[in-house]
């Protein structure tokens, strides 16, 4: 039985749809992440989890209580704000017996148990600070012990690193990834980086428009996006039109570019005979010298990645797609031909194109 | 859902509570200026139109106002970018100096300018013994003497937002436009004035709404040249009462148009969200002449800023009847201030002065953070008609409030919501309420909106009630603009004259009254005595709202 669900949620602005009947379920203990571009309704989502936001319909249930009409404390959600919202009057002790206090915690107790949130995020005898004199990565955990002292049932996050300095990020992110499964408390939070939603959460939610268009681990998304969306977003990928014939005797026939190639290894379609879009990895996509068979383009930028390089090829049809390659194979401005890979190892997408 | 109910529920209170306080003796005097003896007739506004004089009054109160922005523009302006830009010996000294008319009460300011400029102060007597006189030099009186004292107190609004928007300009804005080739002129005419339009139109609105509403200059050097808010008071002491009720409409009118004139301005704080630029470099003034000359000047200005204060001081310490012609008072004693504190007569007033600024100011406070808790946070439906009433008032001079006032609450009729308050221990309190509304308003919305929202969510999710987020978090971030708020509204309660003189009764009578009739009884020490507790006590509390105000 799932610990924490969403049932049909919607909830209107105005003209707009934030959120489009959106249904969740968590199980006890598990991190779940909101991934989406600006406008996707992933915060709304996350503020009618938390209450601050009514839904026009659909429930939200934790252990099969509708809290659907209860006030935010009431729900024993704890939440981290995207900047914080730490009180800047209160010191850091303060701010962490906040809501022990509203409790009804004191005395002897209070003190322990803000020494205790404050020791989970490594901030032990840092109660008498300001807010003012802590770093940025500080005042997330005092947010986070914040967060975590009236022992919550669920513990969200609002975009949680996007405060911090793209060097400190991996850090706090691999932090906040233990500090969870030490607590092992059920969380959700929003981000909008498919890296830092792939790192921390056990699944990924990608929202579109207020639309769910996929939940899944993040080795799911990867290998069988089920969306057209979901393949462009979640990972490096190009896209480029195709028609799709039908299957062949090695694999499935497309049409690219006036040429023919058959996807031999592990192609995921979704897409009936007819013009589709092939939406494509960079390392399923290989580089040679044109050649019988391939698509012809234009080298217009190599980016050198380590081990490899990333080419963005401009094709002879207008396309543009991003081909992994050895470092130094060819010369932004140089003539290429593009081949599937020999294992596409599930880097290539077929969905049916959108209709007119 | 029910916290929602209880928030548009306590808004319909809060706007009905407004309305009635606010709006609905505005209405009345428009009403009232159309009923005679035997129901609705035009004769009054037939006779508003047709006397040559209220034509002259209206017309005196928009040139006199134009003519001090233009003034106070002259002088504030070039006085803020001077101090922006250059350094120069004694700046720091001087900078504290230039904002000293603002402690200055209207009426206080007045009286030390006629004990100062009148024909029988200072430099008028001084001038006369040096000259031999027999007359004195000049009389102050008439428009002139009225736009003397405007410059001297209104200077002060265009200095001070027009720093405010000099100092939210980045140091950057410069040094693009001279890497782009801009000289000085260029970039002052293309950059600087362009970026500052907000602030002088906020400087210039701020000018023209309080000279028009102005009343104690004309009132006392005005003489025979009247301008509306005077013109009201004396229709009213005729007794034709509803021809003042026209004059108010009329004079509600021009402000109200002024304000959709310039209702596009918007001051600099309002829009410029806090942000401050980083200055450009001061300029240091090298030549040994322009710093003589800067410097003589600089302190010129300071003595004539400060000379006001200094004359209310020395003239405090005048006993009654011993200063006729001599350039200087002969005599000092302490008994005027000994009166004020142990004659119970002459005590009253100020006691009176300081429950009633104390009553009024706690009140504004309050229905302030109300109506920004419910309009701002709860974002209720009826917030924009909440917050127009709570700033209506500083649109409306306060005479016009005054007659409204006095008209609205002289007739018991409690099923229309009117008492007989008039003449009552109520109507003052209730008076300096309606002018201290949109200054605590202000103030409280102001910090309001700059209150992250996600703190009440935080206090919200941490199991914090509605009482407990206000009382620890809501209110101890609003601190410091809850004191600049109220510090406001005491400063302009205590010092209050032009309600005051139409509304008192004897038990209530503030210390604004007793400065007049001690300077009718030609007891000058004790009204300047009085002048000086009003002006220390405004400097006072203006000290305590900076304060506050810059470390909360």
């Amino acid at each position: 039985m799932p610990f924490l669900r969403l049932e049909d949620l919607s909830k209107r602005f105005g003209a707009t749809l934030a959120v489009d009947h959106v249904s969740l379920a968590l199980e006890r203990g598990e991190i779940l992440a909101l991934l989406g571009p600006s406008g996707s309704g992933k915060t709304t989502t996350l503020r009618l989890l938390a209450g601050f936001e009514v839904p026009d319909s659909g429930r939200v249930l934790v252990e099969q209580d509708d809290v659907t009409a209860v006030a935010p404390v009431a729900r024993r959600f704890g939440m981290v704000f995207q900047h914080y919202a730490l009180f800047p009057h209160l010191d850091v002790g303060q701010n962490v017996a906040f809501g022990l206090e509203s409790l009804g915690v004191g005395g002897e107790e209070l003190s322990q148990r803000v020494a205790r949130a404050l020791t989970l995020v490594d901030l032990a005898g840092f109660e008498r600070r300001r807010i003012g004199q802590l770093s940025g990565g500080q005042q997330q955990r005092v947010a986070l012990a914040r967060a975590l002292a009236p022992e919550p049932r669920v513990l969200l996050l609002d975009e949680p690193l996007s405060n911090l300095d793209p060097a400190l990020r991996e850090r706090t992110r691999r932090e906040i990834r233990e500090l969870i499964r030490r607590v092992g408390i059920t969380s959700v939070f929003v981000t909008h980086e498919q890296e830092e939603a792939f790192d921390l959460g056990d699944r990924v939610a990608v929202l579109r428009g207020g639309r769910l268009e996929q939940v899944g681990t993040p080795e799911d998304l990867y290998a069988t996006p089920a969306t057209e969306f979901v393949a462009e977003f979640v990972g490096r990928s190009s896209s480029i039109p195709v028609t799709v014939l039908g299957p062949g005797d090695r694999g499935l026939r497309i049409a690219v570019e006036g040429v023919e190639w058959q996807l031999t290894d592990g192609a995921s379609s979704s897409a009936p005979a007819g013009p589709a879009t092939m939406v494509v990895r960079p390392e399923a996509l290989r580089l040679l010298d044109p050649a019988p068979g391939s698509i012809n383009g234009v080298i217009t930028q190599r980016r050198f990645t380590g081990s490899a390089s990333l080419y963005t090829v401009v094709t002879d049809g207008g396309a543009s797609l991003e081909v992994s390659g050895p470092p130094r194979a060819v010369s932004p401005g140089q003539r290429t031909g593009i081949l599937p890979s020999r294992r596409a190892g599930g880097g290539i997408h077929l969905f049916p194109a959108p209709k007119e | 859902m029910k916290r929602d109910t209880r928030a548009n529920v306590a808004a319909g209170l809060l706007l009905l509570f407004l309305a009635w306080l606010v709006l609905y003796p505005l209405l009345l005097v428009l009403i009232e200026g159309f009923r005679g003896p035997d129901g609705w007739t035009f004769d009054f506004v037939r006779q508003f139109f047709r006397r040559r004089n209220e034509a002259q009054a209206l017309w005196g109160s928009l040139w006199i106002s134009v003519a001090t922005v233009v003034l106070a523009g002259g002088i504030g302006v070039p006085l803020a970018f001077l101090f922006w830009r250059y350094d120069f010996p004694g700046r720091r000294t001087l900078g504290g100096l230039v904002a000293l008319p603002a402690v200055l009460p209207p009426l206080v300011g007045v009286i030390a300018f006629l004990f100062l400029y009148g024909e029988s102060g200072f430099t008028s007597l001084l001038v006369q013994w040096l000259f031999g006189l027999d007359e004195p030099p000049w009389r102050l009186q008439g428009a002139a003497a009225i736009l003397l004292v405007h410059a001297y107190s209104m200077y002060v609004y265009f200095y001070l937002f027009t720093r405010a928007g000099l100092s939210s300009l980045d140091a950057s804005v410069f040094e693009a436009a001279a890497s782009l080739g801009a000289g000085r002129g260029r970039t002052l005419r293309r950059v600087v004035l362009p970026l500052l339009y907000p602030s002088l139109g906020g400087g210039a609105l701020l000018t023209f709404m309080t000279a028009l509403a102005s009343f104690s200059a004309p009132y006392i050097f005005g003489g025979g040249f009247r301008v509306m808010p005077t013109q009201i008071v004396a229709t009213r002491l005729n007794g034709d009462d509803q021809l003042a009720m026209v004059e108010t409409a009329s004079l509600t009118l021009l402000a109200l148009l002024a304000l959709w004139l310039l209702r596009g301005v918007r001051s600099p704080n309002e829009q410029g969200g806090g942000r401050k630029g980083v200055p450009p470099a001061l300029v240091p003034i090298r030549s040994r002449t322009a710093r003589m000359l800067v410097a003589v000047l600089g302190w010129g200005l300071a003595l004539v800023l400060l000379l006001p204060h200094l004359t209310l001081l020395l003239v405090s310490f005048v006993p009654v009847g011993t200063w006729t012609t001599e350039p200087f008072p002969p005599a000092y004693t302490w008994r005027n201030y000994l009166t004020l504190i142990q004659d119970p007569v002459r005590a009253r007033p100020l006691l009176n002065s300081l429950w009633l600024a104390t009553a009024a100011t706690a009140v504004a406070v309050a229905v302030a953070l109300l109506a920004g808790i419910l309009t701002v946070r709860s974002r209720v439906r009826t917030g924009g008609a909440i917050q127009s009433l709570l700033t209506l008032p500083w649109a409306v001079p306060g005479t016009v409030f005054a007659i409204a006032l006095a008209t609205a609450f002289s007739v018991h009729a409690p099923l229309a919501g009117r008492f007989i308050l008039v003449g009552t221990l109520w109507i003052l309190p209730l008076a300096y309420l309606v002018r201290d509304l949109p200054l605590t308003g202000r103030a409280v919305l102001a910090g309001l909106r700059g209150l992250d929202p996600s703190l009440d969510e935080a206090a919200a999710t941490l199991g914090a009630g509605w009482w407990r987020t206000l009382r620890r978090v809501t209110l101890p971030l609003l601190r410091p603009a809850l004191v600049a708020g109220a510090s406001l509204a005491f400063v302009t309660a205590f010092g209050d004259f032009v309600t005051s003189i139409m509304l008192y009764t004897y038990d209530t009578r503030p210390i604004s009254l007793e400065i007049l009739s001690s300077l009718r009884q030609s007891d000058v020490g004790v009204a300047a005595a009085y002048g000086v507790v009003l002006m220390a006590v405004s400097a006072l509390v203006f000290a305590v709202g900076a304060e506050q105000g810059s470390t909360g």
